[in-house]
């Protein structure tokens, strides 16, 4: 399975156009890790637990439009595409999107 | 009694103040030192944001290969920052100690993503895209976070 965030896929032509495939999922926080964080919060710096939550969620979303798009029996999702938006206080969607297509 | 009481909290925010402005400023002055130098080491992978390569590369013998890239980081503000902003949220104007935030989160995401490209061997990204989130819509004394998401596609020659 090729990803990329271009839309093509350089040297192959595309053969079949397969429509639109996504991932996402909502993650929360554990509290365990909101106190930790509220320490942060007075000095600054980087939340590690957050970035570690956040990119495991990346990946999650990520895996789960692969297999949208091999259920299409595609082999290559051109243009992807991530969006983070926070459904709620401490909740955070994470959406992966791109084009399922069939290369040569 | 009261008055006491109220001394009291007026001595934590002066305490965690001077906490924030001194960590702060070390976290940040640190940080900065660390986002030169690795710049300085990466700055022989191009990143660029246009969609098309060019035609040597497109249309080359071979083909490269390509791969998708990411990298991202949550920089939390901290006390002094926010207490700065809080003020100049009332004047308007631009907010000097979030811009730094933020352009921290974002040089750093960047190099998070070059590190994966140079692990596979890429000679440039393609398509470079940022994302930024806040973490929780810093409601009141809620968590005030920013990530920072770059991504794209690595040419692997």
């Amino acid at each position: 399975m090729i990803t990329t965030t271009l839309e093509t896929v350089p040297g192959r032509a595309i053969r079949e156009h397969l429509g639109i495939v996504q991932g996402s999922t909502v993650r929360a926080k554990h509290i365990g890790r909101d106190i930790a964080a509220s320490f942060k919060n007075i000095v600054g710096g980087e939340l590690k637990g957050y970035s570690e939550l956040l990119s495991d969620a990346r990946q999650e979303a990520f895996e789960r439009m692969i297999a949208q798009a091999q259920a299409k029996g595609a082999n290559a999702v051109l243009n992807v595409r991530f969006t983070t938006s926070s459904v709620a206080q401490g909740a955070s969607e994470i959406l992966a999107y791109g084009s399922a297509v069939v290369v040569e | 009694m009261e008055f006491l009481a109220q001394t009291w909290q007026v001595w934590l925010v002066v305490l965690l103040l001077l906490l924030g402005y001194g960590f702060g400023r070390l976290a940040e002055r640190r940080h900065y030192r660390s986002i030169l130098r690795r710049e300085a080491e990466m700055a022989d992978l191009i990143v660029v944001t246009s969609k098309t390569l060019p035609e040597s590369l497109a249309n080359g013998t071979k083909a490269p290969e390509t791969a998708l890239v990411m990298g991202s980081v949550v920089i939390s503000v901290d006390y002094f920052k926010r207490f700065v902003a809080r003020l100049r949220m009332i004047f308007g104007g631009r907010v000097h100690t979030y811009e730094s935030l933020v352009d921290r989160a974002r040089r750093e995401a960047l190099l998070r993503m070059q590190a994966e490209a140079r692990k596979l061997g890429a000679r440039m990204i393609f398509n470079t895209r940022f994302e930024t989130s806040s973490i929780s819509k810093g409601g009141g004394d809620a968590v005030g976070s920013v990530e920072v998401l770059a991504y794209g596609t690595a040419i692997v020659p």
